[in-house]
C-alpha cells in the first residue's frame, strides 16, 4: 500500500517543480508540504474513476487551498484524468490548469484561489449527500494559514449541527504562511482543542507518514457521527532540502540551478 | 393611457415566500436556505412544509453560499434567503468564485433591499446590490415591482437554469398586476404606451412612475411606461423600440444611480440610439433611519421626481 503511494508522491513532486519552474511559478512550498496527502488520498482513498470523472457516486475532493493546485493537477493527470502533457500548459495563456485550482480541468470539483471557500462547499455536497442517501464521502484540504478567514469558522460550526459525518477535513499544518510563521501572523494553536470543541472529531498524525495518513483516514470514515478533521503536521517544501521549512519557498520560483538539484534530489528519493 | 388600480397593498417578500412555497411542492429538488431570518423572508411556510428541505445555517452567510453551491449537485435547486446587503456585499466573495464564476444554480433571494426598509437605517439600506451583482459575468439580476411579480419571478427562477439574483422589499406596496399576467425573465413588461418620453422603471419605483404617468398626462404628456423587471439580461430590443419612438428617456430605480438600471440603460443608448436621458435614482448617498415614504421624498426617488425629471427630459429632447 505505501510503496506505491510513496512512488506516486515522488512522481507528483517531481511534476510539481517542473510546471513550478518552466511557468516560472509560486507556492511551491505548499504544494510539495500536502503531496503525501494528495498521494494516498488519490493512490488508496478516493473512489473515483478517471474515465468519468463526473460518476454521480464519486467521492469529492476540494483543495481549498487552490494556489497549491501544482499538487492537484500533477495528481489528476499521473491518474490519467487528462493527458499529462497538459501539465506542460499549466499557467499559460489559453490553458484549462490556471495558476490557481480551476473546475474547467477534469477532476477538479470546484475552482478556488481565494481563501476559506470550498470548506463551505464540501459542507453543501456532504448534506446534500445526506439527504439522497448517497454513501460517498466529502474531502476538503485546506492550509493551515487559511484558518484565518472567518468563513472556515461558520463551516465548522455547521457541520456539527447538521452531523456531516461523511465529512472530511484535512489541515496541511505547514506552519507557514505567506509571509511569516503562522504562530507570528495569526497563532492557530491549539488547533486541535479548537476543533474538538466545535464536536468535531479530530486526528493527528504526521502528514509526510504514508502509513498514518493511510490509518487516519480509515479513522475518519469509521466515525458514524461527527465530521471529521485530520490535522497533518507536515513541513513546507517536503522533499527538496533547501526549500523544507523555507518561509522563502512560499512565493519564490527556482532558478535553473535550483531546478536541477532539486530534480536531482527528489530523482535519488 | 391604461388605468391602474389595486385592491390590496402587499409586501413583495410575502410573494417570494408564497412562490416559494408553490415551487417546493412542485419539484423535490427545491431546497431553501436562510441564515437566520426566516420570518423577515417570509419563509416560513415553506420550513413548515418542507423541514427536511430546509437549511438553517444561522448568522452565517459565507457559508450559507457556500453551502448553496455544494448543494446544485444531482440537481437540487438552493434558493438562499437572508437580507439584501448580507446577500450581496457581504459574501461577494463567496458568490463571485463559488456561484458565478463556477456557473452553480443557486438562486440568492434578497429582502429588505433599498431605503424602503425604513427605520433600520443606512447599515441596512443596501443601494448597491445591483450594481453588484450585474457586474458578474453570467449572473441573471431581478428586480420585480409588486407581491404578484415577486411570486411569479421566484416561479420562474425554479426553471431558470444559472445564478440568479432576485431582489425584493419589506414595506407593502400596491399590488397592481394581474396574478395571470405571464413573467419572463429577461422581458421587459410594457404597462402603457405613450409617444413623448419614454420611462423604464424598477422595483418599488414601477408604482411611482404609473403615479407620475398619471399627473403628466393630466398635463398633457404622454408616457410609454416600461417595467424592467429583469436588469440583466436587458431587454435591449424592447428598450430600444420605445426609444427610437419617444426619443427620451427617463429611469427610476430604488438604487444608487451609479451601478443601477439607469447605468446599464445609458449604456445601451450611448452605443445604439443617444437621447436626452434623466435617472431617478439615489445620487452617491448612504440612507438613514424614516419611514419609506419620508426616505423616497427625501433621497429624490418619489413620485414628483418622475415628474421632475420627464419635465425636464422634455425640455433637452
Amino acid at each position: 500500500m505505501s510503496i506505491s503511494s510513496i512512488a506516486f508522491s515522488n512522481e507528483i513532486r517531481k511534476a510539481v517543480l517542473k510546471m513550478v519552474f518552466e511557468a516560472n511559478a509560486s507556492h511551491i512550498g505548499g504544494a510539495l508540504s500536502m503531496t503525501d496527502l494528495l498521494a494516498v488520498l488519490y493512490s488508496e482513498i478516493l473512489n473515483i474513476n478517471p474515465k468519468n470523472p463526473l460518476d454521480e457516486s464519486r467521492d469529492r475532493f476540494l483543495l481549498s487551498k487552490g494556489h497549491a493546485c501544482t499538487g492537484l493537477y500533477a495528481a489528476l493527470a499521473l491518474k490519467g484524468f487528462f493527458d499529462l502533457k497538459e501539465l506542460d500548459s499549466y499557467s499559460k495563456n489559453g490553458s484549462m490548469l490556471l495558476s490557481h485550482t480551476n473546475h474547467k480541468a477534469p477532476g477538479v470539483e470546484l475552482s478556488t484561489g481565494s481563501l476559506g471557500h470550498a470548506l463551505p462547499v464540501a459542507c453543501g455536497i456532504a448534506l446534500a449527500a445526506k439527504r439522497k442517501n448517497k454513501a460517498f464521502k466529502t474531502y476538503c484540504l485546506l492550509s493551515d494559514g487559511e484558518l484565518d478567514e472567518g468563513s472556515n469558522w461558520e463551516a465548522i460550526l455547521f457541520a456539527p449541527q447538521h452531523r456531516l459525518n461523511n465529512l472530511i477535513a484535512i489541515v496541511d499544518y505547514n506552519k507557514i504562511q505567506s509571509f511569516g510563521l503562522v504562530k507570528e501572523v495569526l497563532d492557530l494553536d491549539p488547533l486541535n482543542r479548537k476543533f474538538e470543541s466545535f464536536n468535531w472529531n479530530v486526528i493527528e498524525i504526521d502528514g509526510h507518514n504514508h502509513d498514518q495518513i493511510f490509518e487516519a483516514f480509515g479513522k475518519a470514515k469509521a466515525n458514524l457521527i461527527k465530521p471529521s478533521v485530520i490535522i497533518a503536521h507536515t513541513v513546507k517544501g517536503k522533499g527538496v532540502d533547501f526549500m523544507e521549512n523555507k518561509l522563502l519557498w512560499h512565493y519564490k520560483s527556482p532558478s535553473l540551478e535550483q531546478y536541477r538539484q532539486a530534480l536531482e534530489q527528489l530523482n535519488s528519493q | 393611457m391604461k388605468k391602474f388600480t389595486y385592491t390590496e397593498k402587499k409586501d413583495t417578500r410575502s410573494g417570494f415566500g408564497a412562490g416559494l412555497l408553490d415551487i417546493g411542492k412542485k419539484n423535490p429538488n427545491v431546497v431553501a436556505l436562510c441564515a437566520d431570518l426566516t420570518g423577515s423572508l417570509k419563509m416560513d411556510a415553506f420550513e413548515k412544509e418542507f423541514p427536511e428541505r430546509f437549511i438553517q445555517c444561522g448568522i452565517a452567510e459565507a457559508n450559507m453560499i457556500g453551502v448553496a453551491a455544494g448543494l446544485t449537485i444531482g440537481g437540487k435547486i438552493p434558493f438562499t434567503g437572508t437580507f439584501a446587503n448580507f446577500s450581496t456585499g457581504r459574501v461577494y466573495d463567496q458568490i463571485r468564485q463559488s456561484v458565478a464564476y463556477s456557473n452553480k444554480n443557486v438562486k440568492i433571494c434578497a429582502s429588505h433591499a433599498g431605503l424602503t426598509l425604513g427605520e433600520d437605517g443606512a447599515t441596512h439600506q443596501i443601494l448597491e446590490d445591483i450594481g453588484l451583482m450585474k457586474m458578474l459575468p453570467g449572473m441573471t439580476v431581478i428586480c420585480p415591482c409588486d407581491y404578484n411579480q415577486t411570486k411569479a419571478a421566484t416561479i420562474a427562477l425554479e426553471k431558470h437554469v444559472g445564478p440568479a439574483y432576485l431582489r425584493f422589499g419589506r414595506p407593502a406596496v400596491p399590488n397592481f398586476t394581474d396574478a395571470a399576467t405571464p413573467f419572463e425573465i429577461g422581458k421587459a413588461q410594457i404597462l402603457t404606451e405613450g409617444k413623448d418620453v419614454s420611462i423604464f422603471a424598477t422595483g418599488h419605483l414601477v408604482w411611482k412612475a404609473i403615479e407620475a404617468c398619471e399627473i403628466l398626462e393630466a398635463k398633457g404628456i404622454s408616457c410609454e411606461l416600461i417595467n424592467i423587471h429583469t436588469i440583466k439580461p436587458l431587454d435591449e430590443k424592447a428598450i430600444l423600440a420605445s426609444v427610437r419612438k419617444t426619443k427620451c428617456v427617463v429611469t427610476a430605480e430604488e438604487h444608487q444611480r451609479n451601478g443601477g438600471l439607469g447605468d446599464s440603460i445609458a449604456q445601451l443608448l450611448s452605443k445604439e440610439f443617444p437621447v436626452p436621458i434623466e435617472m431617478v435614482a439615489v445620487n452617491d448617498s448612504f440612507g438613514e433611519s424614516g419611514t419609506p415614504s419620508e426616505l423616497m421624498t427625501k433621497y429624490g426617488i418619489d413620485t414628483p421626481n418622475v415628474v421632475s425629471a420627464v419635465e425636464k427630459v422634455l425640455m433637452r429632447k
